[in-house]
């Protein structure tokens, strides 16, 4: 690393630019080590996996065409005329799929660790945006492939954003871009994964690296409270990030794999007039508030139990974000020791309506 | 007499700031809800022949620009109702042997007569007219 500090090209850079205060930051940085560590990792994997996001879909933009006519057709001569097409299709998904899964895990990792705890609040917030519009990606570039599938997850998805109370009807028609999902959706649906969400996103992604970055890597409770002595820690650069790349080569390992030997299958092209495919199913991260939807009674003290659905996860999405800031008897949440039960009972409460959405 | 300046440009800066904001939202907002693009109404349709659904069975219709879903019972009648299930909006299909309609999406059951009779659908199906003139099946729309 002094060999590049003493280099030519950093102190020409650096007579111009003062870069006193990165080199500070990647001299001085460091990570802890504890029997935790493991998660640190989490982010980093879910960062590459939107590095390859954005790479394979500027691949699949030079041959996707966004209308009703032609985005399937567009899709199947990607799989079958373009060289290595089929591959780069596979990864998007692939990726799409771990990215949101890595994204979870992250979350829940930062919530056992209590790693969102002052002064972390606005990284636990950006980083649940994050995860959100994750999510809006999985959701908007479903549709894209304009398959049976993907046009009735589409249908009911937009037709739940309807069941909002006051603005929910008005909202559905600027989302579908009519009354009902057709190529005016597509084009919407289009715009919406490949300029406004990848730009939101970008902003958030700066601002909630800045703030790691700038805070420092979170230590644990067990950790804080052990004697200087015999706390160990490694250097940011290059220790970890060697790691982190280790880790970032086998994740790339694995989803050639998976791309490779568990294609994502492409199915019918959608039709507007027949019948929604018996044993439809979502992407599996919104299963949980499927099989949900699925259970509640069509009506319940006195609303329709998919508005009351639909309230009733929104109401979780903002309470957990605004985690941090909560207070009960004069004390944060993450201060007291239920919390922790709260993370686990969502936890399984997700596991198993998504198990059942899956065997039911 | 410096501070009054001084708030009275505050005051324009904060009254223009909110003004071009408004400005900017309601053509964009307004851009963005999609215009109604007028159609022919569709108030009867001819659906083909009696022999062409065979007993027990069922189809899917465009009517206008609703799906319809027309089904031939056993005993030779036939019911239209709209497709469209009333409860996420998935088109429903007929499920012959159970002689009941149904919609994959989230189980919700309908009988032929388009009343809900299990799983999550809040509302029966609206019904169509069905009428047979001359050998040729023609659904209706029901006037209120």
């Amino acid at each position: 690393m002094n060999h590049f500090f003493n280099s030519k090209m950093y102190r020409w850079l650096d007579e111009r630019l003062d870069l006193e205060p990165v080199k500070n930051l990647i001299v001085h940085k460091t990570v802890p080590v504890h029997k935790h560590t493991l998660w640190y990792y989490l982010g980093g994997v879910t960062l590459f996996l939107f590095f390859i996001q954005v790479f394979t879909g500027i691949l699949l933009l030079m041959y996707y065409q966004p209308t009703e006519d032609t985005a399937y057709e567009s899709i199947q001569f990607i799989l079958n005329k373009v060289h290595f097409g089929w591959l780069i299709r596979n990864i998007h998904s692939w990726g799409a799929n771990l990215m949101i899964f890595f994204a979870f895990v992250h979350m829940f990792s930062v919530f056992f660790t209590r790693a969102y705890e002052k002064p972390r609040e606005l990284t636990w917030v950006s980083g649940f945006i994050l995860l959100v519009l994750a999510m809006a990606f999985g959701f908007s570039g479903y549709l894209l492939p304009w398959n049976e599938l993907s046009f009735f997850a589409t249908k009911v998805g937009t037709d739940i954003v309807g069941t909002i109370p006051l603005i929910g009807e008005k909202l559905k028609i600027i989302i579908r871009g009519g009354d009902d999902v057709s190529g005016a959706t597509l084009s919407r649906f289009f715009g919406l994964h490949v300029a406004i969400l990848p730009a939101l996103f970008t902003m958030l992604l700066a601002l909630h690296l800045s703030l790691v970055q700038r805070q420092g890597v979170s230590e644990p409770w067990f950790f804080k409270m052990l004697p200087e002595i015999k706390k160990r820690y490694i250097s940011f650069f290059p220790d970890f990030v060697m790691r982190d790349m280790l880790l970032w080569l086998i994740i790339n390992l694995i989803i050639l794999s998976l791309a490779v030997f568990y294609p994502w299958n492409l199915g019918l092209k959608a039709d507007p007039l027949s019948s929604a495919p018996l044993g439809i199913k979502p992407e599996w991260y919104f299963m949980f508030m499927f099989q949900t939807l699925k259970f509640l009674p069509p009506h319940l003290l006195g609303i329709e139990g998919e508005t009351l659905g639909v309230l009733f996860f929104g109401l979780v999405a903002i309470l957990w974000m605004m985690l941090p800031f909560i207070k009960i008897k004069n004390k944060f949440l993450y201060q007291h020791r239920f919390t922790p039960l709260l993370g686990i009972l969502g936890l399984v409460f997700i596991i198993v309506m998504t198990i059942l959405g899956y065997i039911l | 007499m410096k501070s009054n300046r001084r708030s009275f440009i505050n005051l324009l800066l904060g009254v223009g700031s909110i003004g071009a904001l408004a400005a900017t939202l309601y053509p964009i907002l307004s851009y963005l809800i999609p215009p109604k693009i007028r159609e022919p109404k569709v108030t009867a349709l001819k659906a083909g022949k009696v022999d062409d659904l065979k007993l027990n069975s069922a189809k899917i219709i465009r009517f206008g620009r609703v799906p319809v879903i027309l089904i031939r019972a056993d005993s030779g009648q036939y019911f239209a109702l709209s497709a469209t299930c009333t409860h996420l909006e998935c088109i429903v299909q007929y499920e012959s042997s159970r002689k009941q309609i149904i919609c994959a999406c989230h189980n919700g059951v309908y009988d032929l007569s388009g009343r809900n009779v299990s799983g999550p659908p809040p509302r029966p199906l609206d019904e169509y007219l069905v009428h047979v003139i001359d050998n040729e099946v023609i659904i209706a729309e029901r006037k209120v």
